[in-house]
């Protein structure tokens, strides 16, 4: 079983990790495609919390927007992958991971000046 | 894309990017959407995001500001038309919190609309580190030092307080092991709960058992009450276990199961009793090396060094040794109600050149003696232990030497009272036994030695 915490806002992955006050936590059990999500709502943004969270519910990868070096190397340094500067809708970060091609500072924005699509 | 250029302002087209890059600070555009437009150079190296990076995407994933997140100051520009000046941070690309000055300006059509805005980016770390230098207490719970490798300490001691890990504290004796131990109790979320220390080297292998996991009524001869132990007593709170590098190999077993299973079994129990505690360990010992000699367990080692935190000896924390004279000199003064001002530079030179093998502990002591014996506002090359102004060639050159009131041959770690003992011993042994002589040789009235004598119980 595999477990990925996505602190969200709205329906993109948070722009910093520390403000969060949304959680999305995945578990993708083995042979199980479609993981199960469940989502948390924290009393308060802590960056402190969030990584006591990750800890302590034993989650292996963090898919984040910005995160402070402290936090990052921390929590590397506890074994949890950490794939931070994802930018864009969490669903499509989720499913992008599920199929192993998620990578660390993608943006999954489309690009838009004026209404006008630029990608 | 199409390159951005100023019309009519000149006869000729303006390039606008240019212009921009030319500002000494952070520049972006975005559209009414917040998506970004262009950004300058200076945003660039700010934020750490290329402009190929940025254009097309929402500002908030690129600037990701506290103000992005919590009261958007280009929304509250497109609610009132003026232009909003804020102060807040942003995480750059490379994982750094910038303090900045936001400002955000509409930019607004031939018809007052609003199109898009402007928005500039003023990096306040100069002005904070200004700030910090003057008004930052290079502290962490009674640890102080503003070294770098210190500095580091006190980033990860708040982050691992925070945690439930066990803590392994390395570090040569003095270095403020103990206080690391206690400073991480006390701002742990067990600050509420008990603090106790064990040291594993001062109690023989069979009473040490006993004393960690307790044991029950008869379990052994002698044992005629139930003893909770001290991994009980530490219930909801913390055990810290000094010098766990002398901890027997048998216990070593012991302390894995519980570090395994979190149950404990006094001796003479067959009932488990669950105990929550968080384990913080120190010693000065190099563990690795103790692992290779089989002297420690290395699965205990793996279970315990879960974070660690390595203090650094005194000698290479240079900044620090002024810092740390000054603080302890202020504290003894205060506590023996003394105005002593400083050092003088004499004095002050041999104490910066001097290594400190016993580190902050000896600092300290060496701090607290001057201080004592120190009775003008300067604490001169006289007041400092004689072992710092005349170094000591050898073993037999001490012993063969007349005993004298100072203390020559000072153990690095003893305390005041141990000197002041040793230096009575000394003056009593110079004036062949005689208290009047020795209390002048001391400096002192013959009812002060007296009475100093009665305190130590020495038999004169």
């Amino acid at each position: 079983m595999d477990k990925i915490l996505i602190p969200i806002y709205g329906q993109d992955i948070a722009p910093r990790f520390d403000l969060a006050t949304e959680v999305v936590i995945l578990i993708r059990e083995v042979g199980n495609p479609t993981p199960e999500e469940r989502m948390m709502v924290l009393p308060q943004a802590s960056a402190e919390q969030l990584c006591h969270l990750i800890l302590s519910d034993g989650i292996a990868t963090l898919i984040c927007g910005g995160i402070e070096e402290e936090y990052y190397q921390y929590l590397s340094w506890k074994k949890v992958a950490v794939l931070d500067s994802v930018m864009g809708p969490w669903q499509k970060a989720s499913e992008l991971f599920m199929e192993g091609r998620l990578r660390a500072g993608q943006c999954l924005h489309t690009r838009r000046m004026e209404g006008k699509d630029v990608s | 894309m199409p390159t951005p250029h100023i019309n009519h302002l000149f006869q000729t087209d303006l390039d606008f990017q240019k212009f921009l890059n030319h500002i000494p600070m952070g520049v972006f555009v975005t559209d009414r959407e917040r998506r970004i437009i262009c950004v300058n150079h200076g945003f660039e190296a700010l934020t750490g995001f290329s402009s190929d990076q940025a254009l097309g995407l929402p500002c908030r994933d690129i600037l990701r500001s506290r103000q992005c997140m919590l009261h958007c100051p280009v929304k509250k520009a497109m609610e009132t038309g003026e232009s909003q000046s804020i102060e807040t941070d942003i995480i750059s690309r490379d994982r750094q919190r910038i303090p900045v000055r936001m400002t955000a300006a509409p930019l607004c059509d031939a018809h007052g609309n609003p199109r898009g805005f402007l928005e500039t980016l003023e990096d306040l770390r100069p002005l904070k580190q200004l700030g910090e230098k003057q008004s930052k207490a290079f502290s962490f719970s009674s640890l102080i030092g503003r070294s770098p490798q210190m500095e580091k300490i006190f980033q990860i001691l708040p982050v691992l307080a925070q945690s439930d890990a066990s803590v392994l504290i390395t570090g040569e004796t003095g270095t403020g092991k103990d206080l690391v131990a206690e400073a991480l109790h006390r701002s742990s979320e067990r600050a509420r709960g008990p603090f106790i220390k064990v040291n594993c080297g001062a109690l023989p292998e069979t009473l040490l058992e006993s004393e960690l996991f307790g044991h029950m009524k008869g379990a052994f001869t002698g044992a005629q009450e139930n003893k909770p132990g001290r991994f009980r007593l530490a219930h909801g709170g913390t055990l810290f276990l000094t010098e766990i590098g002398d901890l027997p190999l048998s216990l070593q077993v012991k302390l894995l199961t519980f570090l395994d299973d979190r149950i404990i079994f006094p001796l003479g129990s067959t009932r488990g009793f669950p105990a929550n505690v968080r384990i913080v360990a120190a010693t000065h010992r190099n563990l690795e090396k103790m692992v290779q000699e089989k002297a420690f367990r290395q699965d205990l080692l793996f279970r315990l060094n879960v974070a660690r935190v390595h203090l650094p000896p005194l000698r290479e924390r240079e900044d620090d040794v002024r810092l740390l004279l000054d603080h302890f000199l202020n504290a003894f003064n205060r506590q023996l109600k003394k105005s002593i001002r400083g050092y003088a530079p004499d004095a002050l030179g041999i104490l910066l050149a001097y290594s400190f093998e016993g580190n902050v502990r000896e600092l300290r002591n060496i701090v607290e003696y001057a201080v004592n014996v120190c009775a003008g506002s300067t604490i001169n090359t006289c007041h400092l232990p004689a072992y710092l102004t005349c170094p000591i060639s050898g073993l037999e050159t001490a012993q063969e030497k007349k005993p004298s009131v100072m203390l020559h041959q000072g153990n690095p770690e003893a305390s005041w009272n141990t000197v002041e003992r040793q230096m009575i011993l000394n003056a009593l042994i110079q004036a062949g036994g005689r208290k009047s002589k020795a209390a002048v040789l001391l400096g002192w009235g013959r009812s002060t030695l007296w009475r100093k004598i009665k305190q130590y119980g020495i038999n004169a």
